[in-house]
């Protein structure tokens, strides 16, 4: 337990240390979870701040802006993105929504969850919202899928959050946000067979032209990977499930045998002979 | 001997290792401090209107002088700040005077905070507020450079110099420049301040914000200069062509070209056998556009078949559409590698944004696209992992299978022992 601890808190700032983006946007890098949680947001997929899954990153900002936060998801998992927006004391009735988009920033469908809500207008004698919490549990990221397909792959994800339906008076009001991607881990029943050859993570292709040199100083377009790494694809549990079924396949192989091979010689030969 | 020998080599390494330290990323570092510094023109609002007294009791200019005084003491040391002032210098009432006055307050460059704290004490509320021109000049102060420009517009009154549309200035500004924003900080609750605001940040990918109070006001100036001292990627600017046999050849990167309503843009990849292609596009909403809209990337042969697409929908406030698409090119069956070139592959894109008619048709759409082209193309030869099963039937049909085949083998085995009995 304690090793994983150590090891792991290794690996993350051995991560810090290697891209420069991520070290410089939190001002003191640290191996906990909270410190180096991002406290802005992007206003752009080029420009969207990096975030860590089970980190919670906050941003303010104003009613009508695009926030843009990304997230590294891997094979087997099941992201959830939920995020909540604190609403000013006086506003009109808004609807807020989250959009997921992938690596290749392909629109992903939410399974479920209140993707879109509608606040209702508060600082009236009745009350009304003073936040509204949105969530989409996205499709279960699989290794591979083919070309053609929108399916979830391995890379990087982007969480777009905007009001998409608001007053004129509201435009511009102060608003805080906070997003938080959580993952279910699916296992072996995602596992398919093949994997891609690099996860889709954006900018893949301009560092591996330009090599380890020349992309380290230059800003990425994505940088986080998921705490352990890019998972290689091969281990599954299906590698149990199946192992487990062969031995008791044998099992059951010896016991089959024994009932119809009886016990010792046959009965109709005669002793002695 | 030998130890002094190694004594000696050990002292040269190290001197090396550590000048080689000192001296190189020196210089590299300024390099790229003078050639990719993020540019910051803030644009303030000093028109006669700035004297009323409605921001936490105090006028809207001393709100403002406040806020900037913070502003100048968080700037980042590698920001290139200036301030540019509209109506801070005619104060009389001929429109054509007032509506060109503008002035460079503090040049875009390195920031010495006292000079520009100096500066910005001067200031006192004046005349017009001729936001268009003053937006022209501030993309003129930071022109040159490759890292990010940003530009934050403070102003407390819609422009009063029709019939030049600021919004349009903005849309053309970011047009030429690229990399380039502007922020906007309306100080007055004011619906037509506010739709002016948005719009002008809109057209460039900015944002507006309505500020109230001063802290407000120095917090998000603060997260504006910050924002534009964060690393980019900027893009690189291109122009696809109208069909595929002009259209420049692209390698991976991120790129930008801009698209008009109803035309299609033509780029060229070229794939070898084994890799991947991955493109992805985004087509911006830069202005006031019809509530539904779309996007279609179709990645063809030179000859014209279609291998792949990516298509996107949507309705309602947007500020872009995305989609992208993937096509992995398989190794080559050839035992020659020599003789395995590389496809070209043709992408085209196309959107579906339409707009009202008064709506301005040039220039055209921002459009964004990133091209990767990694090794390895992804392949699967089956959708179950190595062909491996899992869940109770499994477990259940291998226990029968083996029980079975234990029935049978015993069987047999009795059977011979007997025939061989009998015999």
């Amino acid at each position: 337990m304690r090793i994983t601890r150590v090891l792991s808190a290794t690996a993350l700032m051995l991560g810090l240390a290697v891209t420069p983006a991520v070290a410089d946007s939190s001002p003191s890098p640290s191996p906990s979870e909270d410190s180096g949680a991002p406290t802005q947001a992007g206003t752009s997929f080029r420009t969207a701040t990096e975030i860590e899954q089970g980190q919670t990153a906050t941003a303010s900002a104003s009613t009508g802006d695009y926030l843009y936060w990304s997230f590294p998801a891997d094979a087997g998992q099941r992201p959830t993105v939920k995020a909540t927006v604190k609403l000013p004391d006086t506003h009109a009735a808004e609807t807020w929504q989250i959009d997921v988009y992938d690596g290749l920033r392909r629109r992903q469908a939410c399974q479920y969850g209140a993707q879109t809500r509608t606040a209702a207008a508060g600082g009236t004698p009745s009350g009304g919202a003073s936040s509204v919490e949105l969530a989409c549990v996205l499709r279960t990221v699989h290794a591979w899928s083919e070309p053609w397909a929108n399916d979830p792959l391995p890379g990087t994800y982007y969480i777009r959050l905007t009001v998409v339906n608001l007053a004129t008076s509201d435009l511009g009001l102060p608003v805080d946000a906070e997003v938080r991607v959580d993952s279910e881990d699916i296992g072996g029943a995602a596992a398919v067979d093949g994997s891609l050859a690099q996860p889709l993570v954006p900018g893949a292709g301009a560092i591996s032209q330009g090599g380890e040199e020349e992309s380290t100083k230059e800003a990425l377009l994505a940088s986080l990977e998921p705490s352990g790494g890019w998972a290689s694809g091969w281990w599954s549990d299906r590698w149990v499930w199946t192992g487990i079924g062969g031995m008791l396949a044998a099992l059951a192989g010896v016991g089959g045998y024994a009932l119809t091979r009886g016990a010792g010689r046959p009965t109709r030969v005669p002793p002695g002979a | 001997m030998i130890r002094t020998q190694r004594l000696t080599a050990g002292v040269c390494a190290l001197l090396a290792a550590l000048t080689a330290g000192i001296a190189f990323p020196a210089g590299a570092v300024a390099d790229e401090t003078t050639a990719t510094a993020p540019k910051v023109d803030l644009v303030i609002d000093v028109s006669g209107s700035m004297r009323a007294n409605d921001m936490d009791g105090q006028s809207r200019m001393a709100a403002a002088k406040q806020a900037f005084n913070e502003v100048l003491d968080a700037t980042p040391e590698e920001v290139q700040l200036g301030i540019r002032t509209l109506g801070a210098n005619y104060p009389g009432d001929d429109r054509k005077t007032g509506c060109k006055d503008t002035a460079q307050l503090y040049p875009v460059g390195p920031l010495d905070r006292t000079e520009a704290k100096t500066a910005v004490a001067t200031l006192t509320p004046t005349g017009w507020t001729p936001i268009g021109p003053a937006l022209l000049k501030a993309a003129e102060d930071l022109d040159g450079g490759e890292g990010s420009k940003r530009i934050v517009l403070i102003s407390d009154g819609e422009d009063t110099c029709a019939p030049l549309d600021p919004c349009e200035v903005a849309r053309e500004i970011a047009a030429k420049g690229i990399g380039l924003t502007i922020d906007t900080l309306g100080l007055v609750p004011n619906t037509k301040l506010r739709r002016q605001l948005s719009c002008i940040a809109e057209a460039t990918g900015g944002t507006f914000t309505s500020v109230e109070h001063t802290d407000e006001l120095a917090d998000k100036v603060n997260q504006l200069v910050d924002r534009a001292a964060d690393p980019v990627v900027t893009p690189v600017a291109t122009t696809g062509a109208e069909q595929c046999a002009k259209a420049p050849t692209l390698k991976s990167g991120l790129y930008t070209d801009r698209e008009e309503f109803g035309q299609q843009r033509w780029y060229r990849v070229d794939v070898e056998p084994g890799q991947e292609l991955r493109a992805s596009v985004s087509v911006s909403a830069d202005r006031a556009v019809s509530p539904s809209y779309g996007v279609l990337l179709r990645a063809e042969t030179a000859r014209g078949r279609e291998i792949v697409r990516g298509e996107a929908a949507g309705n309602g406030r947007t500020d872009v559409i995305s989609t992208g698409l993937r096509y992995p090119k398989a190794q080559s069956d050839d035992e020659d590698e020599d003789t395995a070139t590389a496809e070209t592959v043709c992408l085209q894109v196309t959107h579906s944004f339409s707009a009202g008619s008064g709506v301005q048709a040039t220039p055209g759409l921002p459009l964004e696209l990133t091209v990767d082209v990694v090794d390895g193309p992804s392949q699967s030869s089956d959708v179950a992992s190595f062909g491996l099963g899992r869940g109770w039937w499994l477990l259940g049909a291998l226990i029968l299978a083996g029980f079975l085949a234990g029935l049978v083998w015993g069987w047999l085995s009795r059977w011979r022992v007997a025939v061989w009995r009998t015999n």
